[in-house]
């Protein structure tokens, strides 16, 4: 059947500026430029990633919508009736790569942060020690101390295992298999220097990152792929996946286009055969199950590394989250609905899960109220922005936050939300060698540190204004926030004042 | 020389924690006596030690294991192998659900019946493959989702009535083999595997295991080798690959 698909992008190239250097036709990994005796872009397969258009030296190529090819109507979308089309033509499922696009509310932009003026003064970061570091991992109850022989105090306490961060930002989960080892080089690298984390995702992790070791969180999911002892030893700390934000409660699938020698070797299946993650964990169908599970893996590392668990934030958060925690989970990673993802079925990604500005702030307040919140470091994730999103969330009660999509985009990501596709122009969701050439893991760690510092000099910024001189003062604040347009009940929800009420 | 470590009223955590530090000290052989559900035995333990366990060992017996070799004379719980790496397990009775999950390599014998989803996502690279081999019969979705490995069943002493593995029967396979002595109702299989009749190679490859099998238990290989075996194979390596939309 020819498909009767109109092209979404009209692909214009200035020909009296192109020089005919070919370098678009050679960028194009999704074949949407040819070259007879000049460029002639075939509109049908780009994807707007914009590799031609940014490495063409005469800037002679834009991209554009092909505006009228549906009719304007409020209820049905360009999107809407492409999509009709696709599965009329296949009877398949809709694939869907990165995070929730749609126009929900998004309620970081609807709150604010409190300053100091006049009656309590703020502090000048540039001049004074801003305190960011931030210790994951289960906190004591409260510490008992003894006296040596010499007289001299010391901590009688046992610490659970604590994982130190320069920066409350954490890398997000993305295997190796969705996204190419460079990207992952990449996050290792800039992890090490910046004092935070990356975390393998699913996929295992490559030799070649051994040495990065102390900054990387190595994760369990259902398909088990790449976990053995060494695995689990080598890493900051394990985490037990659950859910993911962008497919809450279905499994994951890498297609087998992705699955070539080194990734066949890394997760131990055939090459060419889709990695299949199952749904859940066929250990898992209880509290207790993953109790199990938890102190599998602390037995595996002698009780060395903290062991996280990550949910996907759907409507019974709080109540799940408590669960975890009493199961015995050092720290609760939360990755809200805008999460992102390799692949994942549209209609999960777009309708499915909650808004993770919510669930943190029903999960911090149930676990206060429970007066377990000691118990576990709580982390949030799905679609954090920038800085102000990361002050807002460690005001909402988050230890440490986590961010994928941004750091994808720091490394070239242009959010053409193809990752399943495998063929990334930008070297980043494929396993093509050519393409993951492309991602020199020097400049693309270089430029994820920049990231973390630029955000981190911003945080340390907004500390000052608030008049608090550590993160820590800030943690859990809600006080320091105040919301606007928000209504009552979410409000209530979120735990903060509207905009014009003070104390 | 060997350890013996009365595991009675013994909490997993203290049982477990002896036998690293006296690993690390190079100690080879344990036996447990009284063992009565303590979770996690030889979990993580990457030396070729060799465990005896006198009693019923708890869940996730030789999760994570790399290496050693446990002997289990009494029934093994759920999840025992649970993503093992390399080592054997020895179970002289039955073992419960969830049997190898994710298992990497090493070899798992069981003179008895095994539970639901046995072999559920074994994985399999080169030369590293690991291998189940069950003398009775299996629940529910046994081999589910097997992505390598060798998962051999063989159904003695059963009744005339019980079939030799439940419904659903590799359903969601494609890498591995699995071989089975005796017949297996159409419908109880998966959508995704089909029935081949075993090769000279397959012959061979059973024989070796079996022969390794029949000396741990005692059974004579001569007669378990007189029946026809089954061999089931994925029809796709990728089962799931047509689902979707372009």
């Amino acid at each position: 059947m020819t498909s009767e698909l109109p092209p979404e992008f009209i692909v214009k190239v200035d020909h009296d500026r192109c020089r005919r250097c070919k370098r678009c036709v050679m960028s194009c990994s999704f074949g949407g430029m040819q070259f007879t005796d000049k460029v002639v872009p075939e509109h049908r397969n780009c994807v707007a990633c914009q590799r031609c258009a940014t490495f063409c030296p005469e800037s002679a190529i834009a991209i554009t919508r092909n505006e009228l090819a549906y009719k304007e109507n409020a209820n049905w979308s360009p999107e809407t009736r492409q999509n009709i089309l696709k599965q009329a033509e296949t009877g398949g499922m809709l694939l869907a790569g990165m995070g929730n696009p749609r126009e929900y509310q998004i309620i970081w932009d609807h709150l604010v942060i409190d300053a100091c003026q006049v009656t309590n003064p703020s502090i000048d970061p540039l001049r004074e020690p801003m305190e960011l570091r931030t210790y994951l991992g289960r906190k004591p109850e409260h510490l008992e101390f003894s006296v040596d022989a010499n007289g001299e105090l010391e901590l009688a306490t046992e610490l659970a295992p604590q994982v130190k961060l320069d920066v409350p930002i954490i890398f997000a989960a993305m295997s190796y298999g969705a996204v190419s080892l460079n990207t992952h080089r990449s996050l290792a690298m800039a992890a090490q220097k910046s004092g935070s984390l990356m975390n393998t995702g699913e996929g295992g992790l490559h030799t070649d990152l051994y040495p990065y070791s102390e900054n990387i969180i190595v994760q369990v999911a259902s398909g088990r792929f790449g976990v053995h002892s060494e695995y689990l030893n080598t890493c900051a700390m394990v985490e037990i996946k659950i859910g993911q934000g962008a497919k809450p409660g279905i499994g994951g699938h890498l297609p087998g286009e992705k699955v070539g020698e080194e990734i066949s070797k890394t997760r131990m299946i055939p090459v060419g055969t889709d990695a299949l993650s199952p749904a859940p964990h066929h250990d898992i169908y209880s509290i207790e199950d993953l109790s199990q599970l938890i102190y599998a893996i602390k037995e595996a590392t002698d009780y060395t590394k903290p062991v996280s668990v990550k949910i996907s934030a759907v409507h019974n958060v709080a109540a799940i989250a408590s669960g975890i925690v009493r199961a015995g989970a050092d720290i609760v990673t939360i990755d809200g609905f805008r999460g992102g993802t390799g692949a994942t079925p549209m209609v999960i990604r777009d309708h499915v899960g909650i808004p993770i500005e919510l669930a943190l702030a029903a999960v911090d307040q149930r676990l206060r109220d429970e007066g377990i919140r000691n118990n576990a470091s709580l982390i949030c994730a799905g679609g954090l922005r920038s800085s102000g999103d990361v002050a807002k969330a460690i005001a909402l009660g988050a230890d440490a936050t986590i961010i994928g999509t941004a750091a994808l985009v720091a490394i070239g990501c242009r959010i053409c939300q193809k990752c399943y596709t495998g063929n990334c122009a930008w070297g980043i969701a494929t396993q093509k060698p050519e393409l993951v050439r492309r991602l020199d893991p020097q400049v693309g760690a270089m430029r994820l540190s920049n990231l973390l510092t630029a955000w981190s000099l911003e945080l340390k910024e907004v500390l000052g204004s608030l008049g608090v001189n550590s993160i820590e003062s800030l943690r859990g604040s809600r006080e320091r926030l105040r919301g606007v347009g928000l209504d009552e009940q979410t409000l209530k929800l979120l735990g903060i004042k509207p905009a014009g009420i003070g104390q | 020389m060997v350890r013996r470590i009365d595991c009675t009223g013994l909490y997993y955590r203290k049982q477990n924690k002896i036998i690293r530090d006296a690993v690390k000290k190079g100690e080879t052989e344990f036996i447990l006596e009284n063992a009565n559900g303590q979770r996690y035995i030889g979990n993580g333990i990457n030396e070729k030690i060799k465990i005896t366990v006198n009693g019923v060992p708890g869940n996730d017996l030789a999760m994570f294991m790399n290496g050693p070799t446990i002997i289990v004379n009494a029934n093994a719980q759920d999840g025992a192998a649970n993503t093992m790496n390399a080592g054997e397990v020895i179970v002289h009775g039955n073992a419960g659900d969830v049997l190898g999950y994710g298992m990497r390599g090493g070899k798992l014998y069981i003179k008895e019946n095994v539970g639901y989803r046995t072999g559920i996502h074994m994985k399999e690279y080169k030369k590293q493959v690991p291998i189940i081999i069950a003398g009775g019969v299996a629940g529910d979705f046994c081999g589910e989702y097997m992505a390598g490995g060798i998962l051999i069943l063989l159904g003695l002493n059963r009744g005339k009535e019980t079939p030799i593995a439940g419904d659903y029967l590799g359903t969601g396979m494609h890498g591995g083999v699995i071989y089975i002595r005796g017949e297996v109702d159409e419908h109880t299989l998966g959508k995704e595997v089909s029935v081949l009749e075993p090769d000279e190679k397959d012959m061979k490859l059973l024989k070796k295991h079996l022969s390794e099998f029949c000396e741990h238990f005692g059974f004579d290989l001569k007669e378990i080798m007189k029946k026809p075996f089954i061999k089931l194979l994925p029809v796709s390596s990728r089962p799931y690959g047509d689902l979707y939309a372009y």
